[in-house]
């Protein structure tokens, strides 16, 4: 009997690994060999996709990129005895460089389990943390977060274990636990593969952080466009109820926190925390002011946690191994690791999670290898559509929340999407006015108007062909557009919006008729 | 008060209702607030205005349209002032060159999308998008104006009083929060994002096609001329205005009636008036155009004969012609044989002088009100039980209620303004016990669903109330300590004993109520133990012939519960029309001088005999059930009849009307020629409540001024009439205003002993007693102590009514009203209120309908043992199997045709809402209705020859 590996997330199967996987069920059938088929998560190396691994006495085989095609020349190669004839075979795995030189918290279990098994996660140091938390008082909990460093994963770096306190120190009969899964960044994907390779990872961080709050009610609102996601998460807390972690009972403590998942209906501006919670309460997801925080007046009203899906993930790796193992990771104020998401014109697309303080560089050329279409990388936009591009000067920039904020670009989500020479900058901070103007939720006027007059002023600096005074004034205009969104805009939306605007005009002035 | 037009000051955000304060420094200015208060709302209160659009003081802040940010010392960017609370120790800079910059650049790009109309702008002159761009010193748009906008969005004009113009939206959103925050509606949203964000009504429908009410709250929010009164496009800006009170339903919100010249343009309701905080509904705040309708009389009328043509004369020729009929035939038929109805319509002052023509003119006691068939079971049961003939809490008291039991009570529709409050209460967590035959819309309204709906059967209110005291008393869940201090001992232990017996339990009751008994266990313990109870009631309750019984035992409820005497909790009747406490307090019933005191009282006898030096009669008179019946026996011959159309909307329209036909002299003072007054002999042109100075006093017993903003049409008003027809009679009376009639009721009333005209412009209003012991007023009742001293429980037993489904009529009929029309619909028929509903309709449910093979919009005959009529069906599931609902709101419907004399053991409040009665399929209309059509149609023929031959008169030589 030989275990067979062939992913089951959504990039995986979009490159084929259900028709994959059936054909190695039926070649093995045909053949009389004895295999269990695993459908795991990815490993997140998505340029090997779809990556089949088989087990083998000198651990797990890579073979990768696999098409269906390719399966009865595997067969005949003798893949599943781990033999290596095969031009798709990449020895070990974990020997792979790409996978060998990161360093793994949130994804060192992901394509290695079954995602919904229980017993899987528990064999690779699932619910530990959990075990241990559930022996804390809530404080205890809230300072080992504190003292974890673990800042939020979503974009805007506020440091976890400050939220929660807040949210502990807030009485009321009921609080909420709410999971940001609305991953709607371009370029980026850690939430939805560790959703689906990893997914106890997360139903366990909410259970800690609902101990360490108080909160008996959790919700995972998902964006609609993960399908798939959305299937793992209902079976994985079906599975939890199931083996008793989650309910009223958690784990035999006595203790109660229910989860559930909702889906949203496919707008951008609902992944900003205060639309959400007014998506979640089954209103229009419109931007709510702040004061009040929501960790004061949250979710219907009430004291709630909200937090993206690798922040609550990371929780369960932080009360495994202890928050000093954590805080030991990454540099200055930016501790752990972040798992960065390599997009856009990339060889080697993919998940690498890394401690914070590598180089962008190190990532893209060494990590990434260069742009797919072999032309020479011009412009990277880090930190998804609202994140400034960064022009090859500024690529030695150490992966670091402050440093990053210095060069007035952030590294939000993690998302890397790589440009090649071809691109027209001009047309990319058209597109982040676009954006802007299709995503604004529409509440305040900075955004709601200001986007899409910043897409007309860019259009007339394209137009002005050669009249410099046109070109020159709408140039001062739309920098004046800019300074009014980023300083009058309700949320981060309008607020960001100028970055990949100005950094476009400033690095690349160029495109812009200079 | 007489105002020039200005805008009402605009705090911005609502204020906080905090003790505790903060201080802070705003422009070098330092300023304290209640924490919790925004900083714009402290830069508000020391006179610093900080440029806004999105934000207005009746709403919660919102931070959409970044007019207002600030700078605050060591705090990074530009806080948006209408979301940011203050806080000790703030530095806040109001106005540097970058806020003015930024801010300069936002209104930038809102003009960048508004039609530069401004010269031909309906709001041209009172606009905050216009006042906010010249705050800001926008001088250009450098975007041009060739952008993508929204300069062609189609306006939508389909609601008669207000146009909705898309093109002119700033998407402030204050529209979609007032109909949220301030209505409760939830009619209105924001559909689309982004750019294409659009203010949409229900679900892209137009507005009146949408679930809007026309409450108007999204207009007064609305700061540009997207919301627009059709009379302010018709008419233009106001000049000036005058502070006054909605002659409608109980509620008596305060308006500001905006006016060119003698013209109203706008009923704007006033943020400082108390009943409302600035909220209306579509009757107060729209339908005010039958105060200058076609069909006003504005010249008295007389005739020797009801089907002579009326003859218009001089008001002193009338005068001269009633008093000289009414000495007739009192001579004639002895001094009882005449009789007066005042109207709860009217003002306190013109109430006051009725009664006073009556008993010192008239030499009787026969005078009653319209209160007779709506809220004489209140006064006879609160005061019974309470002490006093009023309900004990003001309106915003719901705002500290937990637990409201709303019982025969149709808020949303006819006291909406309260519905709104309520609804924001509940809306916050209160809970609900909706009692009431009809799903009435609290029952399940948008984010409000009441915790009980006990589908009561008509007609057994009282069982149902004993149940619920009965599970309170046996399980032990009464206020004991409050019962023991507060309420006498021994009738307290009678009625216990009564109470506790089995025969009132829940199980009991269930069969004869028809409310499962578990339902009322649980509410009757909800209510017991769920903090602050307050009950709201209506003419579900008084209407019956146990009507007294269950006013006493709602009381007996409260304080049994410990409900009495404090914010949140209360017994409080919601009073149909707009002044009925106010007639029923100004000594309106045939048995009480003004101030519920009995007329057999030597003693307060004597005090108005010596005030008014005249004698008065120690014998109570006719009530207008005895009126009605005496008419017919040939024992009652003149009747004044002011402002009160008893031919429509009493009870048993055939008897009322044979009551009608015996009358010598029937004379009627009415704004139009109403039902009752086809059957008169003289009319007495009324006057609207725009045509004169005076009083009404609410259902929390606030006396508010009603102040002229046009003259009288007819040349006086109602007072002035009623005091010709008292003088022509010899009774001495005289007074220059309206005041002095207050003076004089201060002078004679011991719980109106503070209340002046003065005291009011001071005040704003006053809620009775306001005396020495309350010179503000009294705004909860019953606090220390009962009026009465010690509560009284009145033992309440059931007692089933004679009116009960048979075999021949096996259905029971209950009627009410509806949101647009008001009452017998003499005023919001002659509006465009008529829009929302121009006849009356029978409801019936799905199971009765079938079987007797009615569809939805076929007419159906309704039979009872008194008369029938027809009326369109809808078949609805409002009502439960075995009740069929209508309104009465138009004439021709002949709803009291049906309805029968049986009424209120202790003050023959007719039962107008339980009558046994048949539905059938029928075809065509009944011969009543046949009758009543030529009867209308003859009557309106002798009225235009009145007309006809004045302008022959007039035509020279």
């Amino acid at each position: 009997m030989v275990t067979v590996y062939v992913p089951r997330d959504t990039t995986a199967c979009a490159l084929g690994a259900d028709a994959v996987a059936a054909a190695i069920a039926a070649e093995a059938a045909s053949r009389n060999i004895d295999i269990e088929l695993v459908r795991n998560g990815s490993r997140g190396l998505f340029w090997l996709e779809t990556l089949v691994e088989v087990e083998t006495p000198a651990g797990r085989m890579a073979y990768g990129p696999v098409n269906a095609s390719d399966v009865a020349g595997l067969f005949d190669a003798g893949f599943y005895e781990g033999k290596q004839d095969s031009t798709l075979s990449w020895g070990p795995t974990e020997d792979i460089p790409y996978l060998k030189n990161q360093l793994r918290v949130n994804f060192a279990r992901a394509g290695i389990i079954d995602p919904l098994s229980i017993d899987a996660y528990k064999a690779h140091g699932g619910y530990a943390g959990l075990t241990c938390a559930l022996a804390m008082e809530a404080q205890v909990i809230v300072d080992e977060v504190k003292a974890s460093g673990l800042r939020g994963r979503g974009g805007a770096a506020f440091p976890a274990g400050i939220k929660w306190q807040t949210v502990l120190d807030t009485p009321s009969e009921q609080k909420y636990i709410v999971c940001n899964a609305d991953e709607g960044d371009s370029g980026t994907f850690a939430d939805r593969l560790l959703m689906e390779a990893d997914p106890f990872q997360l139903i366990e961080g909410m259970t800690i952080a609902g101990l360490g709050v108080g909160a008996t009610q959790g919700y995972i609102y998902l964006r609609s466009e993960y399908p798939k996601a959305h299937d793992v998460l209902k079976t994985a807390l079906a599975n939890a109820y199931g083996a008793g972690y989650l309910g009223s009972d958690i784990a035999g403590s006595g203790k109660r926190f229910d989860l559930e998942v909702r889906l949203g209906a496919g707008a951008y501006i609902c992944g900003e925390e205060t639309s959400l919670l007014d998506s979640l309460e089954g209103k229009r997801g419109l931007v709510r002011a702040k004061p009040p925080l929501p960790a004061i007046v949250g979710l219907f009203g009430k004291p709630t946690v909200i937090n993206n899906v690798l922040t609550l993930a990371t929780v369960s790796a932080i009360f495994e191994k202890g928050a000093d193992f954590y805080k030991g990771l990454g540099t200055g104020r930016s501790l752990g690791t972040l798992p960065m998401q390599l997009a856009g014109n990339i060889k080697r697309g993919g998940i690498v999670e890394l401690a914070f303080g590598s180089t962008l560089r190190e990532l893209m050329e060494d990590f990434g290898g260069g742009t797919a279409s072999g032309r020479p990388m011009k412009a990277v936009q880090v930190g998804g559509p609202l994140g400034a591009y960064l022009p090859e000067s500024e690529w030695d920039i150490v992966l670091d929340y402050e440093a990053f904020a210095a060069a007035k670009a952030m590294l939000g989500h993690g998302g890397v999407v790589v440009f090649d020479d071809s691109v027209d900058m001009l047309e990319q901070a058209r597109f982040a006015m676009e954006f802007c103007a299709v995503e604004s939720c529409g509440k305040c006027t900075p955004c709601r108007i200001g986007s899409i007059r910043g897409v007309e002023v860019i259009d007339k600096i394209r137009g002005s062909d050669g009249d410099e005074r046109q070109r020159d004034d709408n140039l001062i205009l739309l920098e004046e557009l800019c300074d009014t969104m980023e300083f009058g805009s309700l949320c981060a939306m309008g607020g960001l919006t100028p970055f990949p605007v100005r950094s476009a005009v400033k690095h690349f002035p160029e495109d812009f008729g200079a | 008060m007489l105002q020039y037009y200005e805008p009402e000051k605009d705090f911005g955000t609502p204020p906080s209702l905090a003790t505790e304060t903060v201080g802070l420094m705003i422009d070098g200015v330092a300023v304290d607030v209640p924490v919790g208060t925004s900083v714009m709302r402290a830069a508000s209160e020391v006179g610093i205005k900080i440029p806004k659009l999105c934000a207005t003081d009746s709403l919660e802040a919102f931070g959409s349209c970044r007019m207002c940010m600030v700078e605050i010392q060591g705090r990074k960017g530009y806080p948006a002032s209408c979301t940011t609370p203050a806080e000790e120790g703030m530095v806040v800079n109001t106005q540097t060159d970058k806020v003015a910059g930024l801010r300069r650049n936002v209104m930038e790009l809102y003009i960048s999308d508004h039609p530069l109309d401004c010269l031909t702008c309906p709001t041209n002159g009172n606009c905050e998008l216009q006042d906010t761009a010249g705050e800001v010193g926008l001088r250009e748009v450098r975007y041009g104006y060739e952008g993508n906008n929204h300069l062609d969005a189609e306006k939508d004009q389909s609601n008669p009083y207000f146009t909705f113009d898309p093109s002119k939206c700033i998407v402030c959103s204050r529209c979609v929060r007032a109909c949220e925050e301030t209505q409760g509606t939830f009619a209105l949203t924001i559909d689309g994002r982004g750019f294409e964000s659009k203010v949409s009504p229900s679900q892209n429908e137009d507005f009146m096609a949408s679930e809007c009410v026309s409450c108007g709250a999204c207009v007064a929010a609305c700061p540009t001329a997207t919301l627009t009164e059709n009379t302010i496009i018709n008419l233009g800006q106001p000049e000036h205005s005058v502070i006054t009170t909605c002659a409608y339903c109980g509620v008596g919100c305060a308006f500001k009636a905006e006016m060119r010249g003698n013209t109203v343009v706008n009923m704007t309701p006033w943020k400082d008036g108390k009943a409302n905080e600035g909220h209306a509904c579509v009757k107060g705040r729209f339908a005010f155009g039958y105060a200058t309708h076609q069909d006003r009389i504005t010249s008295p009328m007389i005739r020797d004969s009801i089907d002579d043509p009326w003859q218009e004369v001089s008001w002193d020729e009338a005068f001269g012609f009633a008093a000289d009929r009414l000495r007739e035939t009192q001579q004639k038929y002895g001094p009882n044989s005449i009789g007066g109805i005042s109207s709860s319509r009217c003002t306190n002052e013109e109430v006051w002088l009725v009664q006073k023509m009556v008993r010192a003119g008239f030499g009787n006691n026969n005078i009653d009100t319209c209160a007779r068939v709506c809220h004489s079971p209140t006064g006879y049961g609160l005061k019974t039980t309470l002490g006093e003939s009023a309900g004990t809490q003001s309106f915003a008291s719901v705002a500290k209620s937990d637990v409201i039991i709303v019982m025969g009570a149709n808020p949303t529709d006819a006291h909406p303004v309260f519905a709104s409050r309520l609804k924001k209460r509940l809306r916050e967590g209160a809970k609900l016990i909706v009692v009431d035959p009809r799903k009435i819309q609290l029952v399940d309204a948008p984010h409000v669903k009441a915790d009980f709906h006990l589908q009561v059967r008509p007609g057994t209110n009282v069982a149902f109330i004993n149940a619920m005291a009965h599970v309170i008393v046996t399980e032990g869940l009464e206020a004991k300590a409050f019962i023991a201090e507060r309420c006498e001992t021994p009738t307290y232990d009678q009625w216990a004993a009564f109470i506790g017996d089995k025969q009132q339990s829940p199980e009991a009751t269930e069969s004869i109520t028809g409310i499962p008994a578990a339902d009322v266990r649980e509410a009757a313990r909800l209510f017991a133990t769920g903090g602050n109870g307050a009950i709201y009631y209506g003419l579900g309750v008084t209407e019956h012939s146990q009507g007294s019984t269950t006013v006493m035992g709602i009381a007996n409820l409260a304080m049994l519960t410990g409900n009495i005497g404090r914010e949140g909790v209360g017994v409080n009747p919601l009073r149909g029309q707009n002044n009925v406490q106010g007639s029923c307090d100004m000594g309106s019933f045939p048995h009480e001088l003004p101030g519920y005191r009995h007329i057999s009282d030597g003693e307060t006898r004597g005090t108005f005999e010596r005030d008014w030096n005249v004698s008065l009669d120690a014998e109570p008179g006719l009530r207008i059930p005895n009126m009605f019946d005496a008419a017919i026996d040939g024992d009652f011959k003149g009747l004044y009849c002011h402002g009160e159309d008893i031919a429509q909307s009493d009870p048993n329209t055939h008897h009322v009307e044979a009551a009608l036909s015996s009358l010598d002299c029937l004379i009627v003072q009415d704004l139009f020629l109403n039902e009752t007054a086809k059957f008169a002999h003289v009319f007495l042109p009324g006057s609207s409540f725009l045509e004169k100075d005076g009083t009404f006093t609410n259902a929390e017993r606030r006396i508010s001024p009603v102040r002229q903003a046009m003259p009288p049409q007819a040349g006086l008003a109602d007072w002035e009439a009623t005091m010709g027809l008292a003088k022509a009679l010899g009774v001495d009376m005289h007074y220059d205003h309206p005041s002095e009639i207050m003076d004089e009721i201060a002078r004679l009333t011991p719980t109106f002993t503070g209340v002046s005209y003065d005291r009011l412009d001071e005040l704003g209003s006053i809620q009775w007693p306001c005396n020495e012991a309350n010179p503000d007023g009294t705004p909860t009742m019953h606090i220390d102590e009962f009026v009465r001293g010690k509560g009284f429980f009145a033992v309440t037993e059931f007692t089933p009514t004679d009116e009960r489904a048979t075999r021949k009529f096996p259905l029971l009929l209950t009627t009410g009203r509806i949101l647009s029309q008001y009452n017998v619909g003499a005023q919001t028929r002659r509006t465009e209120n008529n829009s929302w509903h121009d006849e009356d309709i029978l409801e019936i449910h799905p199971h009765d309908a079938e079987e007797r093979g009615i569809k939805d919009g076929d007419w159906g005959g309704i039979q009872s043992r008194v008369g029938d009529t027809v009326l369109r069906v809808k078949v609805s599931e409002n009502v439960q199997p075995g009740v069929v609902y209508t309104t009465f709101h138009h004439p021709f419907s002949g709803a009291n045709v049906v309805t029968t004399d049986n009424s209120d053991w202790a003050t023959n409040c007719p039962e107008y809402k339980v009558t046994a009665v048949q539905v059938s399929k029928v075809v065509a209309p009944s011969s009543w209705q046949d009758r009543q059509k030529k009867f209308n149609e003859q009557q309106l023929e002798l009225l235009k020859g009145a007309k006809r031959r004045d302008e022959t008169a007039r035509q020279p030589g």
